[in-house]
């Protein structure tokens, strides 16, 4: 089922009061690969992935038009319940941003705000495994969340995020306030993820997205400050021979 | 960009003048200081002069008397410790709602604005105001009929609630718009709903800065005298309130008997019961502190 989309987004536009963020953006993304969002600052991609888990309706004066269909249904039908979207559609932040509670509780709070029944342990420990973190905290699970590195916080907000078995995961830059190190070992764990994930990364280091992305999705600001989708194909093409010549322009370094 | 180039004849450094003025300014700041802590020090001495003698296990378990050598504050200090759980009981709900509405909930709107200056201007109403409100509302209004509030430890601890629950709503408001809305939104993200979110992971952050609020409200209530004054009206009380709707006396007003007598030995006793009262007082003051840097120390982790 490597190529079935799971998103459908059409003439999507996104408005923060009168302001136009994004501009009409036509996008299919695939299931269990990654697409990753690059483009200059300010081009609205962080605010486009926030409009795919509808995190971007507790913004005050945000408001979306278009269509976002997740899996046939558009999230943004009045029928259709915020939190229910949230808790199939995981996100991870810029910055790490662990609950002030200890590692297992960082964890189980997702599981339970959620209705969840079963065995919290034996969760908890699939999560963290899933985050390749699980050895570097098993005996010390119920110290604060913030004992762990910065590196270490990321990866336990990626577990936060696989336990309540999402279908996607949004990571919004989720290796910018991190070192090299870190960085390396969050991209390996995103290549590792999309066996059983849906992953849209937003990164702002080109290199990055060629490392880790199937595909990539080129975003551009117009002269009226709304960004806009430039470009959207194999990762491979995009940064070996994109169509759009802006895509190239950027690709090469020419600006950012 | 045009070059600046000072012109030597128009420039007076004037150093010596400026360091009087320097060493000066210190003098006036550092004595500005010294007054305050000098005149609460001479204060303090004072009262542990005069009260140190009177002070003994009887005096805080004997009821007040004529003798002064049998006199005691038990039914005040029970009465001011009735009197604070009540308040306590009573605010915390109806002040932790309140800024939970006010930073959650409501609408930025002139309503919501009147209402944050309606709160902090609350806060600033002397005390007597709210004793009269106290005694005009819940002693007569809703106590003539059978007495059903009457001079009561409930009627007290309603006017006491009414007097502190501007500095509880805005010591928890500042509370909850301290908790980082990284945590909000890391809650949202995994599918919690808003009271969820409150539940979960505001409400434990904001708790150690609420609840040290709260202690400091509360030892401003059991500090005041002129509310409970007029509430209570009571200051001879040879039994102690065993419920809520019984009569209390507390620790200022009992202080307050005793200044105004005639005989030396009350002073003394006065002095004793101020001792007994800046005790609590300190104490709930540490707790606060306690808990303050505790909080601040996890935050800065």
């Amino acid at each position: 089922m490597g190529n079935s989309t799971v998103f459908n987004i059409r003439g999507l536009n996104v408005y923060y009061g009168d302001f136009l963020a994004v501009k009409d953006v036509d996008m299919d993304i695939k299931k269990e690969s990654v697409t990753a969002l690059i483009g200059p600052s300010g081009c609205g991609k962080s605010t486009y992935l926030r409009c795919l888990n509808r995190m971007n309706d507790l913004i005050i004066g945000a408001s979306v038009k278009g269509q976002v269909s997740f899996e046939n249904r558009n999230i943004y039908d009045s029928n259709v319940d915020a939190t229910e979207v949230r808790s199939r559609i995981g996100m991870v932040f810029q910055k790490p941003n662990p609950f002030p509670k200890s590692i297992y509780r960082n964890i189980a709070f997702g599981l339970k705000v959620n209705g969840f029944t079963g065995d919290m342990d034996e969760a908890v420990e699939k999560s963290l495994k899933q985050a390749a973190l699980w050895d570097e905290v098993k005996d010390r699970l119920n110290d604060s969340a913030f004992t762990l590195s910065g590196g270490q916080q990321q990866r336990l907000c990626i577990a936060r995020a696989l336990a309540i078995q999402p279908e996607v995961i949004l990571m919004d830059e989720p290796a910018s306030a991190l070192d090299p190190i870190a960085t390396l070992a969050i991209e390996d764990l995103v290549r590792e993820l999309k066996a059983n994930y849906t992953i849209v990364i937003v990164t702002h280091n080109m290199q990055q997205a060629a490392r880790v992305s199937d595909e990539t999705a080129f975003f551009m600001v117009d002269e009226d400050r709304s960004g806009y989708l430039v470009e959207h194909d194999d990762t491979q093409k995009i940064f070996t021979n994109p169509t759009n010549q802006r895509t190239e322009e950027y690709i090469t370094g020419r600006f950012s | 960009m045009n070059e600046y180039k000072p012109v030597a004849n128009s420039i007076n450094p004037n150093r010596k003048r400026r360091k009087i003025i320097g060493a000066s300014v210190y003098c006036i700041f550092l004595i500005s200081t010294l007054v305050g802590i000098v005149g609460l020090g001479v204060l303090i001495f004072d009262v542990l002069d005069k009260g140190i003698p009177w002070l003994n296990w009887q005096f805080l378990t004997d009821y007040p008397s004529r003798k002064p050598e049998e006199a005691g504050l038990y039914s005040a200090l029970i009465g001011t410790i009735w009197l604070m759980f009540m308040t306590a009981l009573l605010t915390v709900p109806i002040g932790v709602g309140a800024a939970i509405y006010l930073e959650e909930y409501a609408p930025r709107n002139l309503l919501t604005k009147a209402i944050e200056i309606n709160v902090s201007n609350l806060a600033g109403v002397p005390s007597i105001v709210y004793g009269l409100l106290g005694m005009a509302l819940f002693v007569y209004y809703l106590g003539s009929s059978e007495q059903f509030l009457g001079r009561t430890l409930l009627a007290g601890a309603l006017t006491l609630a009414l007097l502190v629950l501007p500095i509880v709503i805005m010591a928890s408001r500042e509370a909850i718009r301290a908790v980082p809305d990284s945590y909000r939104q890391g809650a949202y993200a995994m599918g919690a709903d808003k009271w969820q979110v409150i539940k979960g992971v505001v409400l434990p952050s904001a708790l150690p800065g609420i609840l040290t609020g709260t202690i400091l409200a509360m030892s401003r209530a059991i500090g005041e005298a002129a509310p409970v004054i007029a509430i209570s009206a009571l200051v001879y009380m040879t039994f102690i309130p065993a419920h809520p709707m019984e009569r209390f006396t507390v620790l200022p007003i009992q202080i307050y008997n005793w200044v105004a007598r005639p005989q030396e030995e009350f002073r003394g006793l006065a002095a004793a019961g101020i001792i007994v009262l800046l005790a609590i007082l300190l104490t709930m003051n540490a707790i606060a502190v306690v808990l303050r840097n505790k909080y601040q120390t996890r935050s800065e982790e």
